[in-house]
């Protein structure tokens, strides 16, 4: 101690430089942080939703449901095919990952499979993700391969992500932010959005846009009585009215180009949409062969409008009538434009702060903060006199930068917890320097020389110091780990706390102690007896 | 330089307060409140969370905080009035002091599951509508939550998976660094420590939630920390005076260790009394959690984990060249 190694000035001198131009930034103004030049460093601290408002959905995406729907439409696309080629079926049964289809006659199992493998598009060996193979006399397995199956769960998380992404940009949300959690989950942080219903419900719709044909030969009587033909779906309006709607999607939202808020003849809101290529085509083969019958717009399983063909629409656009108003319409058009969910979402977690209990916490938390640092100010000074507990106290001011620092660096999230864990930071902090104090009151008592006194129990101290402090992080890790939102930021701000503290408290002493020895060459220590 | 000045010289030099010979008498008064936090905590054990209030973090179900200002909140009204909605399950609380608020607001919070046949966001918007028409339209809802049931069977394995791990890693860390009885010691006083900080929510009717478990993590942390110091002090003393009876060597340990137990434990404390009076209402209960936990982690230090080492007895004499782990010699240095 009594050559004072030069790295330690230099370290110290480094930290404080560290700290004053990575904690600067958070005292500037955004439009003075914005006019700083470009190497200097202007990330500030990061406050969590809890402390700046906002809104915290933890979803699901219901990949199972997703299955279950692709597993239908393959049956449907079996059906519709071979009834096309007229060949008879007489069932089609799940199996596994697909279909099994029994055909009526054995003798059309060739053209069947034919007309099945024209299905799967690029041919076998392009590489499907669906297959057809024969079983029996007159069976044919249609189905997804295993890959297919297994891939269709991330593929649909990170759908679901991209148009989350889309429908929040869309409604002017600042900063949000969409995370992928675990397998099939999502989670999505808006800050300072007020209406986390509104959030909830432009996330929450599918927006599954489809086109059927109404069924028109089967009557709907019968159906409701429980008689639905099996090419056939019994839906509902939006004002209730029960429709029969053939299963077969002719054009679905995935051949949407464009929608925008438009209005009817009677200058009631209305949608307009134009169709891709594809769907144009479709579009317009179907209405021409299917003049005077209604057919279905459906959106989430529900019939919007079931317009009558009055004659072929080729053009691939037109407009969908319906009950909407300007807001409903100009959001269903925001809904459709930024694509539909693969799979739904479920609401698993809401969180919700206002952003003026946010304000009101963080003022909570500053003063709190001040009162503890000149609490625990007021008692080391008390304690320990002007000098050792001076001493402790700049340690404590410099830690303070660093933490502030080394957060803002890091872009780590001062949560409400957070501000919990600088305020035990605060009264822990100084423990390293009681430590050190009470050591060299020790030795001091037991008659050594205020230098040896000194250094003695700095070099004992330090030990214990480091043990101690090892197991609060080993906590505070584990809190990060198993935590979650803010318990991590509690635990990421405590981290931090002791990391700087032990840094601190050790030098910051052990320099501005040498420096006191080489100027007083004291006789004794003013802490000890 | 005055006697007095710096204050700290008002501690004796040296006590010589004999801890061990109380052991027996603190003993059995940790091991009565141990199973009593026990009791506490598990009983009714029909209940998801025993005795624990658990929020809906670990229940499951959807909370809405409100805060009015400057009338306290009528919590018979607000009972009322979710009644009158029909909503299952509701509870109503205060959830601050009141009056403690240094925004001047009154906290009330009411937990709820969701109407029949309605989802959480459609229960949530019934009752924030209902509670307006009820309560008037100074009711802020400052904030919102609904958990589903997934969700909070994770979080609450998590929590408890975190406080399993936690004691764990403390006690394979005290073994490394110490000995097995030491590690044994450490361990004990930290059950004791979660146990009594369990019990006192359970008979508090204080709300458990993912940051009380965060508390409790916390105060594993300090409790091991102030145990380390207090073993650190044991394991020098047991190389120093080798012919010591162990008893008289603790009771030397903590005595020598107590200046600084008592002054790290006065500065926190202010901190977090700071933070309970001051952090307004959110972080009360979770402020409470650590003031409590810091003055039995401090206890236990002294009155559980030191002479727990007594029952096994530990290893004298070995490891004669650990003695001199830090530099001793630089103490000799001119």
């Amino acid at each position: 101690m009594v050559q004072m190694s030069r790295w330690k000035v230099t370290l110290l001198a480094l930290a404080l430089v560290f700290g004053l131009v990575f904690s600067y930034a958070n005292l500037l103004s955004p439009a003075q942080r914005a006019a700083l030049p470009g190497w200097a460093p202007k990330s500030t601290l990061n406050l969590g939703l809890d402390l700046q408002g906002g809104s915290y959905l933890l979803l699901q995406v219901d990949v199972d449901a997703m299955r279950e729907k692709r597993l239908s439409n393959l049956g449907e696309d079996a059906r519709q095919t071979l009834s096309e080629a007229q060949i008879g079926v007489v069932g089609v049964a799940r199996d596994g990952n697909g279909v099994v289809i029994t055909l009526n006659n054995p003798a059309q199992m060739e053209a069947g499979l034919t007309a099945m493998r024209n299905l799967l598009g690029g041919g076998v060996a392009m590489g499907s993700d669906r297959t057809v193979s024969r079983q029996g006399d007159n069976r044919i397995r249609y189905g997804f391969t295993d890959a297919a199956m297994a891939a269709m769960g991330p593929t649909a998380v990170d759908q679901s992500i991209e148009v989350v992404r889309r429908r929040i940009d869309s409604l002017g949300t600042r900063e949000p932010s969409i995370t992928r959690q675990g397998a099939e989950r999502i989670v999505v942080q808006a800050p300072g959005e007020s209406d986390p219903t509104q959030l909830e419900r432009v996330i929450g719709q599918t927006a599954q846009l489809t086109f059927q044909m109404v069924d028109v030969e089967n009557s709907i009587q019968e159906a409701m009585a429980g008689a639905v033909p099996p090419d056939a779906e019994l839906l509902m309006g939006e004002d209730g009215t029960p429709y029969l709607v053939k299963r077969r999607v002719i054009v679905s939202g995935e051949n949407l180009v464009n929608a925008n808020v438009t209005t009817d003849q009677s200058n009631r809101p209305a949608i307009g949409f134009r169709f891709d290529g594809q769907g144009a085509r479709r579009f317009g083969d179907t209405t021409a062969a299917n003049i005077g019958k209604p057919f279905a717009i459906i959106l989430d399983g529900k019939v919007i409008s079931a317009p009558r063909i009055n004659s072929a629409i080729t053009g691939g656009s037109g407009i969908i009538e319906g009950s909407f108003t300007i807001a409903s319409a100009s959001e269903l058009v925001n809904l459709l434009n930024g694509g539909s969910l693969p799979a739904p979402l479920t609401v698993e977690e809401r969180r919700s702060v206002t952003a003026s209990l946010g304000a009101d916490s963080v003022a909570a938390g500053k003063l709190a903060t001040l009162i503890a640092f000149i609490g625990v100010l007021v008692f080391m000074i008390l304690s320990y006199g002007l000098l050792f507990g001076g001493i402790s106290v700049i340690a404590l001011l410099l830690n303070g930068l660093l933490i502030i620092a080394a957060m803002s660096m890091t872009g780590a999230t001062l949560t409400l917890p957070g501000i919990a864990g600088l305020i035990l930071t605060l009264g822990m902090a100084v423990d390293a320097n009681v430590l050190i104090y009470e050591r060299m009151r020790d030795e001091a008592n037991n008659g050594r020389s205020p230098i040896a006194a000194m250094d003695a129990g700095f070099n004992r101290a330090i030990v214990t110091i480091f043990d101690a402090n090892l197991t609060t992080i080993l906590a505070a890790l584990i809190m990060f780990y198993f935590g979650a939102g803010p318990v991590r930021g509690f635990a990421w701000t405590l981290s931090i706390g002791v990391v700087t503290s032990v840094f601190t408290a050790v030098l910051v002493t052990q320099v501005l102690l040498f420096v006191w020895y080489r100027t007083q060459r004291p006789k004794k220590l003013p802490i000890a007896w | 330089m005055s006697k007095f000045w710096p204050l700290i010289k008002l501690l004796p030099n040296r006590t010589n307060f004999r801890f061990v010979k109380y052991a027996r008498l603190f003993g059995a008064l940790s091991v009565l409140l141990v199973v009593g936090s026990i009791f506490f905590t598990v009983w009714p054990a029909d209940n998801k969370c025993g005795g624990l209030a658990c929020g809906v973090d670990f229940l499951g179900g959807n909370l809405i905080e409100m805060s009015t200002r400057p009338e306290p909140v009528d919590l018979a009204e607000i009972r009322a009035s979710l009644n009158g909605m029909g909503v299952p399950d509701a509870q109503v609380q205060s959830y601050s002091v009141p009056g403690t608020d240094p925004t001047g607001r009154y906290h009330a919070m009411a937990k709820f599951g969701n109407i029949e046949g309605a989802t959480a966001t459609e229960t949530i918007n019934q009752v924030k509508a209902g509670l307006t028409r009820d309560l008037g339209p100074e009711v802020a809802f400052t904030r919102t939550e609904a958990v589903g049931a997934a969700v909070s069977n994770e979080l609450l394995t998590n929590g408890i998976m975190a406080l399993v791990v936690a004691i764990i890693l403390m006690m394979v860390y005290i073994w490394f660094r110490f000995e097995w009885q030491f590690g044994i010691g450490a361990v004990i006083g930290l059950f004791h420590d979660v146990i009594l900080t369990f019990g006192l929510f359970a008979v508090t009717g204080m709300e458990f939630s993912l940051t009380t478990v965060a508390a409790v993590l916390t105060v594993i942390g300090y409790s091991m920390n102030d145990t380390v110091v207090v073993y650190d002090r044991i394991r020098e003393n047991l190389r120093k005076y080798k012919k010591m009876p162990l008893g008289e060597l603790i009771d030397l340990s903590l005595n020598e260790t107590l200046s600084r137990t008592i002054m790290t434990g006065v500065t926190t404390l202010f901190a977090l009394i700071a933070l309970a009076v001051l952090g307004g209402g959110p972080l009360q209960p979770f402020a409470f959690a650590l003031i409590f936990g810091i003055v039995v982690g401090t206890y236990s230090s002294i009155y559980v984990a030191a002479p727990i080492l007594l029952i096994w007895g530990v290893k004298r004499g070995a490891k004669e060249e650990d003695a001199k782990p830090i530099k001793l010699g630089m103490a000799s240095r001119p």
